[in-house]
């Protein structure tokens, strides 16, 4: 860029003669400060009424109305994020493979897909919480369970993992294809032998990209798993997510002072989250 | 090599349901909404429970017009305030910001995205709300305002739904943007328009159906943000009657009173999530159209 750098003073100049430029210019800086000073201010007003509450017995083992342990609510959520990956993971990225290994150019069926992976990532949190209630919880009779909350979940974060898994797949050169091919390699073979193992960064950062959905998810799991705040029995008894627990503690008013340091918790885990999913595909596109 | 040849068939039918799987999520969720939606909406009457304008379970009087109208409020109000903010943001991402910032600021609206809906919520009750309160108070006392209310009201709503889809826009119009063929923005400036006048005259009319898209799923997030709007919108089921009072969402709706809700009640909740799902379909087709007229240009 250096060959088109210009001087401070010779800019100046130029607004001078054309104030209006000056003037969208102005805006355009202020509307930036603006964006990332609030994303500034919210983390770090967080982490500031938060920290100094994080206190050990938050941790404890037993759930009363005297010490609202979060700890229940961190063993569910680990618990649902499992499960629904357990669900979404392998049927999103067969799917994906299928999209981009199988079907042929051009197939009506592949539109289709597209046309419903599409329309499920448009589809509110709280759509799927009532289906989650009406399938799950009603017409399959398990009740407000961990189940119906993870099952409801897999459905959310389908479409995040396919689109992750089908780039990643897209980005893997033809040329591993035909040499695999040409060692004599089946095509099911190519698949998971060759084009899988090299497309594992970008799968992966879908796949974390999808926790971190689920970890923040409220809206789909209050009627699908429940807001019991004690520990799980086993997988078809009702539990609340850190992120449930937190609208719950800040909902009731009782307790604020656990409500910001459930606040942090979250924050730092869907950032960690974030970022990592980040780095992976950051590594992905250097390859 | 039989048997080889039998896994082959296998797997790839494998792989053909699994990607069923999703077609089958949509006419499921399609399904059951309806199934269970439609009925209440057929026995309360389409007209009188669209634009019904009292809501009031108890005595089995179901309107959501309050409700349809809450949401165009905030969602309008939230455009209003994100959109404007978020092009700029996305012209300086593009056009302005040094090199070296670069990453950092695109992580940094990465993580606007990614913070959970909640934690929005929450910020937007022990910090806009009050603010919000203080300065409707202000308001009252100098005079413009009758009542003040207390905080949770269509314009905390909107200015939190308005940083909610900050990131949706800055990133899709920031895309938009840089799709556009720099010899444009190289042209403009040759022929003596000022980088501002280059970028606004020329570049963004160039992306403006990718910007239009942005805008459009922009909406769509608004429209279906259920907790962070039920934690600071005051959630009385009236019409609105200034943006200082409270309002409540469809979404919110649902969220409120589905846990005591029985009977014709509950099926009325489920037929709000139906119009909800309605207007997000509406919107969806929307993006869809405007993406693939993207792709055609």
């Amino acid at each position: 860029m250096s060959r088109n750098e210009v001087h401070l003073r010779q800019k100046l100049r130029t607004y001078k003669r054309t104030p209006g430029s000056f003037l969208v210019m102005l805006l355009v800086m202020l509307s930036a400060i603006l964006t990332f000073s609030v994303l500034i201010f919210l983390i770090v007003y967080i982490l500031v009424h938060g920290v100094p509450y994080l206190k050990p017995s938050l941790f404890s083992l037993t759930y009363n109305s005297e010490n609202v342990s979060l700890l229940p609510a961190l063993i569910n959520t680990v618990v649902i994020t499992v499960l629904s990956l357990f669900i979404a993971v392998p049927s999103g990225i067969f799917s994906a493979v299928f999209l981009v290994e199988y079907a042929a150019r051009g197939n009506k069926f592949v539109e289709v897909i597209r046309l419903t992976t599409e329309t499920l990532q448009g589809i509110p949190s709280i759509v799927y919480g009532l289906f989650g209630m009406l399938f799950f919880v009603t017409t399959c009779g398990w009740g407000f369970s961990i189940l119906a909350g993870a099952f409801t979940l897999s459905i959310m974060v389908l479409p995040l993992i396919m689109r992750s898994t089908e780039e990643a797949l897209k980005a893997v050169p033809d040329s591993y294809r035909e040499g695999s091919f040409g060692l004599g390699a089946g095509k099911l073979r190519t698949v998971f032998r060759i084009v899988l193992p090299s497309a594992v960064p970008g799968i992966l950062a879908g796949v974390i990209l999808a926790i971190g959905r689920i970890v923040g998810e409220t809206a789909a799991l209050i009627y699908t798993a429940g807001t019991v705040a004690d520990f799980p029995k086993n997988i078809m008894s009702s539990g609340r997510t850190l992120a449930v627990h937190m609208y719950n503690l800040a909902n009731e008013g009782l307790y604020m002072d656990q409500a910001y340091a459930t606040a942090v918790i979250l924050l730092v885990l869907v950032v960690g989250i974030n970022t990592l999913s980040g780095v992976l595909a950051k590594r992905l596109t250097k390859a | 090599m039989k048997s080889r040849a039998w896994t082959e068939k296998f797997m790839q039918g494998v792989f053909f349901i699994a990607a069923c799987a999703s077609v089958l999520a949509v006419v499921l969720i399609c399904v059951f909404l309806f199934a269970n939606g439609l009925p209440a909406m057929k026995e309360i009457g389409f007209g009188t429970f669209l634009s019904g304008k009292i809501w009031k379970p108890k005595n089995d009087i179901y309107g959501i017009l309050p409700m349809i109208v809450g949401s165009f409020y905030v969602t309008a109000g939230a455009i209003i305030i994100g959109v404007p903010v978020g092009i700029m943001t996305a012209v300086f991402m593009a056009f302005y910001c040094p090199k070296r910032i670069y990453r950092p600021l695109k992580t940094a609206t990465e993580l606007l995205a990614g913070i959970p809906s909640v934690v929005y919520g929450f910020f937007g009750l022990v910090v806009l709300a009050p603010m919000i309160r203080q300065f409707g108070r202000t308001m009252r006392e100098a005079g413009a305002l009758r009542s003040s209310g207390d905080g949770k009201s269509i314009l905390t709503a909107s200015i939190l739904l308005g940083i909610m889809i900050l990131p949706t826009v800055i990133g899709l119009a920031e895309s938009s943007m840089r799709a556009v063929p720099i010899q444009y923005y190289e042209g403009a400036v040759a022929l003596g328009a000022t980088h501002e006048r280059a970028i606004f005259r020329v570049v963004i009319p160039a992306a403006r159906s990718g910007i239009a898209a942005a805008v459009v799923l922009g909406t769509g997030r608004a429209i279906g943000e259920t907790m962070a709007v039920i934690m600071v919108a005051g959630n009385q089921a009236r019409m609105p009657s200034g943006i200082f009072k409270g309002i409540r969402t469809l979404t919110a709706n649902i969220v409120i009173e589905m846990g005591y809700a029985a009977g014709l009640h509950r099926e009325a909740l489920i037929a709000t999530g139906v119009v909800l799902f309605v207007f997000i379909l509406m919107i969806n087709f929307g993006v869809a159209l405007l993406n693939r007229r993207n792709s055609h240009e």
